[in-house]
Parts: C-alpha cells; sequence; structure tokens
C-alpha cells in the first residue's frame, strides 16, 4: 500500500491487544469526531505496572495501527514510563506515518495516558 | 487472486478502440491545427470530428457550440467564472447547490470571495435539489445557475429538464456539470434547456487530461486563459490533438453503447446494492434508489470508517472509494453525505462503488462474499459497535 509503511499495514491488518478489559483498573478515551478517529484505551496495573493493555478503535488504517503499537509499547511499563510514551515514539516505531495522518488520527498514546490518569484517580479516591 | 476495479468515477482505462485511434497523433500526425500546410489540416480535420462527436453525445445543435479544454475541473472553471465575470452588470448572484462536486465549490467560494453572492440550495435525504427553494432563490440579480446533472459520489441524478425550465423563464444561464454523467444517461442541451455543459473524456473510457465545454449560440462567457485564440479565442493554447482525438472516439463509442451498457450497469449495480443490504446488517443506500447513475453504489456501514474499509478490500484485490474524511486531502468528510443529512460518524463509514465495461456479475458476487467478513472484522475493533450485533 502506497500511503502506509509496511509496519503500519501489519499492525492494521494483525492489530495486537483488541478488546476490552471488563474489571479494568483505568479507562481512557480520546477521538474526535470531525476527523473520524475515536478509541479506548483499558489498562490493567499490578505493583505500578502495566500487565495488560487492551483497545479498541473506530478509525482509519493509521487509527488502528498505532493503538495496536502503543498497547505494545505500554504493556510491561512502570506508569511513569508509560506516561511518557509520546505520539512521536508511536509514529516512530511504526516506520513513520504520512504527514496528514501525525494528529488526527495518532491519539493512542494520548488515550493511553488519560487511561493512567483514570486509574490514579481512582487510587487517589481509595 | 481475482482483482475487482470498482472506482471508475476517480479513474478509467482506456478503451481500447480509443487508444488505437489515437496512437497515429503522437508520432505521425502531429501537425498544428493552426498550420496552414497538409500536416495541419489532417490535425484540423481530427479535430473537427471529434468537436462534432462530443456534440452529438449531448445533442448540440451545431458543433461549433463545443470547446476543448483540460477536463472538467477547467471545463467548470471556464463556465462558471466565465460566465459570472462576464455578466457581472446583470448581476453579481449565483445559484448552486449543497452536493456539487469539489471543483464547483471552490469555484463558487473563490468568486464569493470576490464580491459574488452565492445560493447553496439543499437537497433531500436522497440528493434531489429542492425545486421550491431554487426557485425562491433566483432573483433579479441572479446571473448564473450551477447544478450538476448527477453526483458522481452518491450517483442522485437530479431533475435537469425541470431546473433547465426555470433557468429559462427567469432568463438565467443554466450550467450543468455532467462529467459523472455524460455517457452515462442520455443528455439533451437543447430539450433540457442547458446554456454550459461540463464534460469530461476520462469519464467515458477516454484518455485523463481532456474535458470539453459546450456553450449555447448566444451564451456569454469571458475565456480564463488569454493566448493565440485557439478554441475561438475562448481556449487558447495549441490542442491536445491526441487527447482530444481520444475524447471524440470515447464520445462516439459512449452514445452507441450507452443503452445496453445504461441497462447491464443498472442490473449489477442493483444486484450489488440488494445483496449487501441483505447480507449485511446495519448497511443503508445512500442516495436515491431509481434516480441515480448506472454503475453506482454508494453504501453506508454502521460503526466503522470508510479508509479502514477500503484498505481491508484491497488486500482481497477490490478497489472503491470513501467518502471519509481520512480518505480525502482536507480531513473532512464529503460535504455531499453531511447535505443528505448523515451524521460524521455516518458519512464516515460510506464506500462508493463505481462499476465500469470490464465488470461482471461474478465480480458483484466477489464483492458479497468479502464484504459481509471485513466488515464484521473492523465492527469487532469498534468501541462504537453495540454489543448485541457481535456474534
Amino acid at each position: 500500500m502506497g500511503m502506509y509503511s509496511e509496519k503500519v499495514m501489519e499492525h492494521f491488518m494483525h492489530p495486537r491487544n483488541v478488546g476490552e478489559i471488563p474489571d479494568a483498573d483505568g479507562v481512557g478515551t480520546v477521538g474526535n469526531p470531525v476527523c473520524g478517529d475515536l478509541m479506548t484505551m483499558y489498562i490493567k496495573v499490578k505493583d505500578n505496572k502495566l500487565v495488560d493493555v487492551k483497545f479498541k478503535t473506530f478509525g482509519c488504517g493509521a487509527a488502528i495501527a498505532t493503538s495496536s503499537m502503543t498497547t505494545e509499547l505500554a504493556i510491561g511499563k512502570t506508569l511513569e514510563e508509560a506516561m511518557k510514551i509520546t505520539r512521536a515514539d508511536v509514529a516512530e516505531n511504526l516506520g513513520g506515518l504520512p504527514p496528514i495522518k501525525m494528529h488526527c488520527s495518532n491519539l493512542a498514546a494520548d488515550a493511553l495516558h488519560e487511561a493512567i490518569k483514570d486509574y490514579q484517580k481512582k487510587q487517589a479516591k481509595k | 487472486m481475482r482483482n475487482v476495479y470498482m472506482d471508475h468515477g476517480a479513474g478509467m482505462p482506456l478503451d481500447l478502440r480509443v487508444f488505437e485511434v489515437m496512437k497515429p497523433y503522437f508520432m505521425e500526425k502531429y501537425g498544428n491545427p493552426s498550420s496552414s500546410h497538409s500536416f495541419g489540416n489532417s490535425a484540423k480535420a481530427a479535430l473537427d470530428t471529434s468537436r462534432e462527436n462530443v456534440a452529438n453525445l449531448v445533442a448540440a445543435e451545431k458543433s461549433q457550440e463545443v470547446i476543448f479544454t483540460s477536463g472538467g475541473t477547467e471545463s467548470n472553471n471556464l463556465a462558471i467564472k466565465g460566465a459570472a465575470y462576464r455578466n457581472k452588470a446583470k448581476g453579481n448572484h449565483i445559484i448552486t447547490t449543497a452536493v456539487e462536486h469539489i471543483s464547483v465549490m471552490n469555484i463558487c467560494k473563490h468568486l464569493q470571495k470576490e464580491g459574488f453572492e452565492v445560493s447553496y440550495v439543499p437537497v433531500d435525504k436522497q440528493g434531489i435539489v429542492d425545486l421550491k427553494k431554487l426557485e425562491e432563490a433566483i432573483t433579479g440579480k441572479t446571473s448564473l445557475i450551477s447544478v450538476m446533472y448527477a453526483n458522481g459520489e452518491i450517483g442522485t441524478v437530479q431533475p435537469i429538464n425541470e431546473i433547465g425550465k426555470l433557468a429559462r423563464d427567469n432568463q438565467v444561464i443554466f450550467h450543468v456539470d455532467a462529467v459523472a454523467a455524460a455517457g452515462k444517461v442520455p443528455i439533451n442541451v437543447e430539450e433540457e434547456n442547458i446554456d454550459l455543459l461540463s464534460v469530461s473524456s476520462n469519464d467515458m473510457y477516454g484518455p485523463k487530461g481532456v474535458g470539453a465545454l459546450y456553450i449555447k449560440t448566444g451564451t456569454k462567457i469571458l475565456p480564463l486563459i488569454q493566448g493565440g485564440g485557439q478554441e475561438r479565442g475562448l481556449r487558447s493554447g495549441t490542442e491536445n490533438i491526441p487527447g482530444i482525438v481520444g475524447m471524440g472516439k470515447a464520445a462516439e463509442l459512449a452514445k452507441k453503447e450507452m443503452d445496453a451498457e445504461g441497462k447491464r450497469l443498472t442490473q449489477l449495480r442493483d444486484r450489488l446494492i440488494n445483496g449487501v443490504l441483505d447480507k449485511i446488517d446495519y448497511s443503508f443506500l445512500n442516495g436515491h434508489p431509481t434516480q441515480r447513475l448506472p454503475n453506482n453504489a454508494n453504501l453506508r456501514f454502521s460503526y466503522i470508517e470508510g479508509e479502514s474499509l477500503i484498505l481491508w478490500l484491497d488486500m482481497h484485490g477490490i478497489q472503491v472509494s470513501s467518502g471519509s474524511a481520512c480518505t480525502s486531502k482536507t480531513l473532512e468528510p464529503s460535504h455531499t453525505l453531511l447535505a443528505i443529512g448523515l451524521a460524521h460518524e455516518e458519512a464516515h463509514g460510506s464506500l462508493v462503488f463505481t462499476m465500469g465495461k470490464q465488470n461482471s456479475e461474478e465480480d458483484v458476487d466477489y464483492v458479497q462474499e468479502v464484504l459481509p467478513d471485513v466488515v464484521k472484522r473492523l465492527r469487532a475493533l469498534s468501541p462504537l459497535t453495540p454489543k448485541e450485533i457481535l456474534r
């Protein structure tokens, strides 16, 4: 496919960690209905580490591939490390994204951060 | 793997018969039609024949009423800007619709910046222009009405005859963008009271980079390109003879074969539409069920996005288009889909199938075989999909 790197297409066709975590410790949703991408990340936390991350995404090829890559980058990391994963990291690990897709289709890192903040908020209430 | 190209609205192959007649004009008959010698004469003769063929396709009275351009976009520019500038003394008001091709939309926006007023008449849920609102929009200052013959995206064919009458009764110039329709449905510029009509070569199996504008005798427009005065001074520049010869042949073939091919495509279209709506839950037809181009099926799938659908279908050898923002250069969903009342997320999940000569019943059945699984796979990924429809 001309527009996307092989790595993007590979993640698009075989996305990792798809689904929901029913008893998730944190959930983050980001999206832009005008742009057409909406994604939800679910995280499971143990000993300050992300032991499981799953996603559901409505969107284009880049949106699905970046979601998949973000889960791969995040699993096993501490919360502090995961908060440092940037959109640029996700794009770089996918062999780059077309410039037009860098902004609105590359929201998965933000969704992950939202999920972590959700977890931290719930912890603070406990 | 089977390959099924159903994106003829975006690009068409040349008809082999078109290719054959073009060939000599590259290496042998390369004269300039403006020259006085024999090479010039043979180019001029080819130009005249092509002009006649295009005039015949749209039932123009005189072949001189057709001039050649570089394509549909240029024809639309010349028609709309040319008429607006030339008739500014009469008024600065233009009427068009909310579902025009992006070229017409952007020409009108440009004219608004230059001080023209533009009314965008709405359409109904099936994409048919609201005739009452169109009539109400006409004022003493209206110099031009521009409405497409048919919409290349949702397939809806407009009631051109009635709009032509309205324009004629009110003595307003009537431009029709017939790029998506010419060669597919019969057009009669005389009976339909059309003053200006844009057509494109590639949309009827001719080469890319060629188009034409029909200009009814007596319709006043200003040229946009100054130069040597070719095409009656309305489109200067040495004529693209190989391209024009190809367009002429394409127009001749389209006229001859339109009836039979239209019937065949209509059957394929309805087989595709009915099959998909039957096999896939939460799928819908965009556009009018019967007043639509014979080769167009625009289908919408809830909860998923068009570019993902395109990528998956391409993996299976099927090429189509989408109205999704994610496939556009501007990241805006199709204005046409929004104009027929779809929400953004609905517009994102729309696919455009435009069939052509090489498509067969087997192709339609192959699409029906592949599409349900692709839709199911993407719905399983989507946070919008209700759990009860995922089995």
